[in-house]
């Protein structure tokens, strides 16, 4: 299976390793991801104004790329940019008289016609691809690991968005049996990671991370899955200033659940050391789910 | 109908060189012969320049210009030295664009993915309207450089943005306030002294200069007379195999 993809900036710069896993684990599976031949930012976090409409000409002519090679779906990794683009190709669908303000607008372009469906791989993992194919795929099962899936808020809420149950989802659940791990559950897996405020009061957000980190561990999770590189930056780099406030704080790793994937899927290379702040492979060769 | 067309056309250049066309000037009506450059027009309508023009030749970015046509509602752009006028043009001249540069010590940059932004933080804020390419004389997708500088590919801003003349009309439409040519020029700085292959042939002919290859051919030269040096001159080789 061949499907537009849209990588989003993260993944090309601080979060290079969330897409060469995913095109790396995709692969495995058949799936081609294939970039947009241009795009620009997704736009990012929806604007708290109620004049906005502004905001959604970087989405909307992110659909229009792909409108205009032809596709009638757009997948993305990143939660950020799923949310954002999602969110978008919703709205202007439920409302042409903004659609057709965006257009009258964006004259350099061909009008957007709506109809482009954008899809986290998640989504495409659970209903097209199948959680049965990706545990056939799998040559190394990751067995007795037990991994805590974290979603945070992009890929949940608003409801019509949110690609699964907002109050329980299960999703990465799955994923993670799929590949022969044990998820962990934990009662603040949907909460806020403290997005932007990482900038302007990383305090705060440490303190977010901690209590985070801290649930997922005292289940007994060895690691942390995401989706989203925002929240990756928060759960995993933040860590250095969670230690400075509590000493007895054990790090934990954090995963980009494709990355989890690649390494069940036997594809080491797709797992590597840059983009992480706690450095996950000595733990995975620990405990032997990685060569040294 | 071609034909006509053509006559049509024959006659409305003749009259408009009879005429002249009319052109407005910061809000003022003047007649000027047709096929004159807005740079020159604006001087035969009796403006000087003192600021706001160079090279004369569309490379220095000098002579921005925003115009609009009578009835059109849009905003157009150009280079007062390159483009011709055209009747109805109502024009104004941008000869310089507030848009301060970000001071930096090259040497002490490295081509990160994030350093384009920490100069130049307020590239977060473009939204992709496309406002910057719409403004830009020279053709460039502008907000496609503006997006490649977002994510941190060094290299593709600085191959979109090589035509970039620095007139600064882009930056001054942009609803994010970007420094759009600040910001290219750095990434192609940065790719020139950090990304860019090394020209070897380069090297070795600067090392071979250094050697002092060519030192006893450039004091022969320093030697000359002004009558000696001419006749070298006119009998140089420009072609292999061809003199003057
Ligand atoms: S990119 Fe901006 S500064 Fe450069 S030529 Fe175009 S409009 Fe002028
Ligand atoms: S004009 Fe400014 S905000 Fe609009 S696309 Fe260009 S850089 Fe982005
Ligand atoms: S005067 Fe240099 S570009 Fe016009």
């Amino acid at each position: 299976m061949r499907i537009a993809y849209y990588p989003g900036c993260s993944l090309k710069a601080l979060a290079a390793n969330f897409d060469r896993s995913a095109r790396a684990a995709m692969g495995a599976l058949g799936v081609e991801l294939v970039e947009l031949e241009r795009w620009n930012c997704c736009g990012t976090v929806s604007s708290l104004t109620t004049d906005d409409l502004m905001r959604q000409l970087a989405p909307v002519r992110n659909l229009i790329r792909a409108q205009e090679a032809g596709e009638r779906r757009l997948v993305t990794a990143c939660a950020m940019c799923y949310n954002t683009l999602k969110r978008a190709a919703l709205r202007v669908e439920a409302h042409p008289e903004e659609l057709a303000k965006i257009n009258a607008f964006l004259d350099e372009e061909p009008d957007y016609r709506g109809g482009v469906r954008v899809l986290h791989l998640l989504e495409l993992l659970r209903d097209e691809v199948g959680f049965e194919a990706v545990a056939k795929r799998v040559v190394r099962p990751l067995e007795g690991l037990r991994v805590a899936p974290y979603y945070g808020c992009l890929l949940l809420r608003p409801r019509g968005v949110g690609l699964d149950d907002p109050e329980n989802p299960s999703i990465l659940e799955e994923l993670v049996r799929a590949l022969g791990a044990e998820p962990v559950d934990s009662p603040l897996k949907g909460q806020c990671c403290g997005s932007y405020h990482t900038v302007a009061h990383k305090e705060v957000v440490a303190r977010r991370a901690h209590k985070i980190l801290s649930e997922a561990a005292s289940r007994g999770a060895e690691a942390l899955i995401s989706s989203c590189p925002l929240c990756s930056f928060n759960l995993d780099n933040r860590q250095r200033l969670i230690r400075e406030l509590d000493g007895s704080f054990a790090p934990l790793p954090v995963l980009y659940f494709t990355e989890l994937m690649a390494l069940a899927f036997g594809l080491e290379e797709a797992l590597s050391p840059e983009g992480h702040y706690v450095d996950p492979r000595p733990f995975l060769e620990e405990r032997q789910l990685l060569r040294r | 109908m071609a034909d006509r067309e053509a006559v049509e056309q024959e006659e409305r250049t003749s009259l408009a060189e009879e005429l002249g066309v009319r052109i407005y000037i910061m809000g003022k009506e003047y007649r000027v012969p047709a096929g004159l450059t807005i740079m020159k027009a604006m001087e035969y309508a009796g403006y000087k320049f003192i600021r706001g023009a160079g090279c004369r030749a569309g490379f220095c970015g000098a002579c921005g210009t925003v115009y609009r046509k009578e009835g059109e509602y849009k905003l157009r752009f150009a280079v007062a030295c390159q483009k011709l006028v055209e009747d109805g043009m109502f024009l104004v001249q941008l000869p310089f664009a507030p848009a301060p540069r970000v001071s930096y010590d090259l040497e002490k940059l490295r081509p990160t993915e994030n350093v384009l932004l920490k100069l130049y933080p307020e590239l977060a804020r473009c939204v992709a309207c496309n406002t910057c390419t719409k403004a830009c004389p020279q053709e460039i997708p502008v907000m496609d450089y503006i997006q490649a500088a977002l994510r941190g590919d060094i290299k593709r801003v600085a191959e979109l943005s090589f035509d970039c003349i620095q007139c600064g009309l882009c930056s001054m439409r942009c609803p994010a306030d970007i420094k759009h040519y600040h910001v290219a020029q750095l990434a192609r700085r940065l790719y020139g002294r950090y990304l860019a292959p090394k020209a070897e042939h380069l090297a070795q002919r600067v090392a071979e200069i250094e050697a002092g290859r060519f030192d006893e051919e450039l004091d022969r030269l320093t030697r000359m007379g002004k009558e000696e040096l001419s006749k070298l001159y006119e009998a140089r080789q420009i072609e292999e195999g061809v003199g003057v």
